[in-house]
């Protein structure tokens, strides 16, 4: 009878992270789907950067009342995964607590601060499905969360404080158990329970048989819930607490004003300006096969890994858009919706090549136009808020670059004024119709 | 300001067999707006004051591409970049200092790769190292209790990480600093960047700079200290759509050092 408690629990595990490994894998193909850049360098100032931000939350305490709220969520989130491990060993060899006789004191202490960050999540959560709900803090209302992602953020909400409740209650009625004179069953006393033991006396009165029914019942719903709930990642910004972590480490080092130079250009201007050149030259012949250069981006294939991996990253929290000035001022861009449009592209890509063995299969979408408009784009002032304000090292603003590079270099889609201003730059070296024989005339005004 | 400039061009120190200690990029705000010719005229009154040898490239200097850069017109600014470098490395340049940001962050940022490599330093940069070392002293003179607030411009903060040159600067003047509620890392861009000073804003419901005098305003400063001519003029534009034009200056903190010390 209990070898099938344990069995039925191992097919479970194998089935909740079977699923898993298989959507990790999926993640990693897409995002891969992107071109190579080098984020290798310098490992050091990498690592240091994901202690310090994922890990040591640095950039969420810029807003102190989210910041600290989310810390108890995150630490909580970490240390009862510890908990985790024992509650798999238990499945498995159905044991009970088996790290009791081994940790002692320890054991009840960890207990106990388990409970408490329950505690401290339960209230965190609470007060971030008020702000998203009740309170409704404009970055939560925006239009950009409509439909699925404005349910994503309250399932997660939800999902988090029930796998609390039922973490306690499992506690409160062990604890029930343990107490009672003479010894329950296979409860032995272990732990302590700050918290539960305010919720242990609901079971007074209820024979111990069903106490003990109640135990597993919650048991076996805390593991369930667990395990779908990771399973939800996939299909959730909740992401970001796994992608956190390489986010980080692979996020850009150089200086926010230092944007990249297209190296197919520089060939080509190099080219250009090279006196020796010859211009009937055919072509280098080097790789034949090889698909000709395009400038910048229209879809996501075009971008950079890195900036898919943002785009899977990205837990729609908003600090962008509300740093944003042309948000602020009423302009459609929104650099949260630009993250989102990626990985909604991207997802969208990845089904195609799902369903088509492998290859993907041209759908006349791309993500300009389709989900990123050119009035987006061109709204954006390049002042780097956003990639200041994300608190894991996104950079919207490098995706929004990409693709006014398509549409300048590609289309020749600028607004009229910047083809002035560029046309300018050509002919007189300066933004305005100046002569650059005036450049120093300053000089002698008055 | 009876003192005409002395404004010696790297051609003519060439000639002389000369290397200045500074190349002085002017920019090409610097170089043709009105407003700003004020500025590059403010700081040449202080290299002159404290005599630092600087030279300009004058006609032979040319956009660094930035605008074009920002708008996507990567070919653009390549050309601009490689002209300009094969110009400053024909000078030998090896030190340059600018009072534009942009100029500041391409030069300083976009250029090494292409073949550019130049110590580059803001121009509050330069000021406070000539303060540093004794070459500069400055007193409060007509700023002197005044009430200053510093805009911190997008290229020289968030994107470079220089926000306390030119608040060093000011503090300089005996006058009250007082911050903005959105200030450094967290400052409001000025709505220029990213070539909008060169198109008309797309839809919405306020102009960005309305937005920011709007901040600066709220400090109630009588100068609005800035440290790039785009913001400069987004902040005079502002101020002037708020009406607050008698009462409220913007100025540029080369010009608060200059006028401190009736140069």
């Amino acid at each position: 009878m209990s070898y099938l408690d344990n069995i039925l629990f191992a097919i479970l595990l194998i089935v909740g992270f079977g699923f898993f490994a298989a959507s990790v894998k999926k993640i990693i193909r897409n995002i891969n789907l992107g071109v190579d850049v080098d984020r290798k360098d310098n490992p050091k100032a990498r690592w240091k950067n994901m202690a310090l931000i994922a890990l040591g939350q640095s950039k969420m305490v810029r807003r102190p009342v989210a910041g600290i709220l989310h810390i108890f969520v995150y630490v909580g989130f970490i240390i009862i995964n510890i908990e985790l491990l024992e509650i798999i060993i238990d499945g498995l060899f159905g044991t009970h607590r088996v790290f009791a006789p081994y940790l002692g004191v320890v054991y009840d202490v960890l207990i106990a601060s388990f409970e408490i960050l329950a505690i401290l999540v339960i209230v965190s959560v609470t007060v971030f499905w008020l702000r998203r709900n009740f309170i409704r803090l404009k970055r939560f209302i925006h239009s950009d969360l409509t439909g699925f992602p404005k349910s994503d953020a309250n399932y997660i909400l939800y999902f988090e404080t029930v796998l609390m409740i039922l973490f306690l209650l499992m506690n409160a009625s062990d604890l029930h158990l343990q107490n009672v004179p003479g010894g329950y069953s296979h409860f032995h006393k272990a732990g302590s329970y700050p918290i539960s033991q305010f919720i242990a006396p609901i079971f007074n009165g209820t024979s111990n048989e069903v106490v003990g029914l109640l135990f597993e019942v919650f048991w076996w719903l805390h593991i369930v819930g667990i395990l779908v709930f990771m399973n939800y990642l996939y299909f959730s910004k909740h992401l970001h607490i796994l992608l956190a972590f390489p986010n980080t480490y692979f996020a850009n080092l150089k200086p926010e004003g230092q944007f990249d130079n297209l190296a197919s250009v520089t060939n080509e201007v190099k080219l250009m300006m090279d006196p020796n050149a010859d211009p009937f030259a055919a072509a280098p012949s080097a790789d034949e096969n090889a698909a000709p250069a395009k400038f910048g981006a229209s879809d996501v294939q075009d971008l950079n890994w890195v900036q898919l991996l943002n785009a899977y990253t990205c837990t729609e929290c908003g600090r962008c858009t509300s740093s944003c000035p042309a948000n602020q001022t009423g302009k459609k861009l929104s650099p949260r919706k630009i993250m989102m449009d990626t990985r909604d592209r991207l997802t969208e890509v990845g089904k195609n090549i799902d369903a088509n063995k492998g290859v993907f299969v041209p759908d006349n979408k791309s993500l300009l136009n389709d989900y990123i408009t050119p009035e987006e784009l061109w709204a954006c002032t390049s002042c780097n808020a956003c990639v200041e304000e994300c608190p894991v090292n996104i950079s919207p603003l490098s995706i929004i670059m990409d693709m006014r590079r398509y549409l300048v270099m590609e289309q020749s889609a600028a607004p009229m004024s910047l083809n002035a201003m560029m046309t300018n730059i050509e002919n007189n070296g300066a933004p305005w119709q100046y002569s650059q024989q005036d450049r120093l005339n300053w000089k002698n005004e008055n | 300001m009876s003192e005409s400039l002395v404004v010696p061009t790297m051609a003519e120190m060439l000639a002389e067999g000369k290397q200045p200690e500074v190349l002085f990029w002017v920019g090409c705000a610097g170089s043709f707006d009105d407003r700003a010719k004020k500025i590059t005229k403010a700081f040449v009154r202080i290299l002159n004051r404290t005599n630092v040898s600087f030279a300009v490239l004058g006609t032979e200097e040319s956009c660094t591409g930035d605008p074009a850069k920002r708008a996507g017109n990567e070919f653009l600014f390549q050309m601009q970049a490689m002209m300009n470098i094969e110009v400053l490395n024909a000078y030998e340049a090896k030190k340059i200092v600018t009072a534009c940001p942009h100029c500041f962050n391409t030069l300083k940022n976009e250029y090494p790769e292409l073949g550019g490599n130049y110590e580059v330093i803001h121009h509050t940069e330069f000021l406070k190292s000539l303060i540093d070392n004794g070459r500069l002293t400055v007193e409060g003179g007509q700023f002197k209790g005044k009430k200053i607030t510093f805009h911190d411009p997008c290229y020289l903060g968030r994107a470079n990480k220089v926000y306390e040159a030119p608040r060093d600067l000011i503090q300089k003047l005996d006058v009250e600093l007082v911050e903005m509620k959105r200030s450094k890392a967290n400052g409001l861009c000025c709505g220029a960047g990213g070539a909008q000073m060169f198109k008309d804003a797309e839809p919405g419901n306020k102009e960005v700079n309305v937005l920011r005098t709007e901040d600066a305003l709220e400090a109630k400063p009588d100068i609005i200290a800035a440290g790039c001519p785009f913001c400069n003029t987004m902040l005079t534009d502002g101020i002037k759509h708020a009406h607050k034009e008698g009462e409220v200056k913007v100025m540029d903190v080369a010009e608060l050092i200059a006028n401190a010390q009736d140069l």
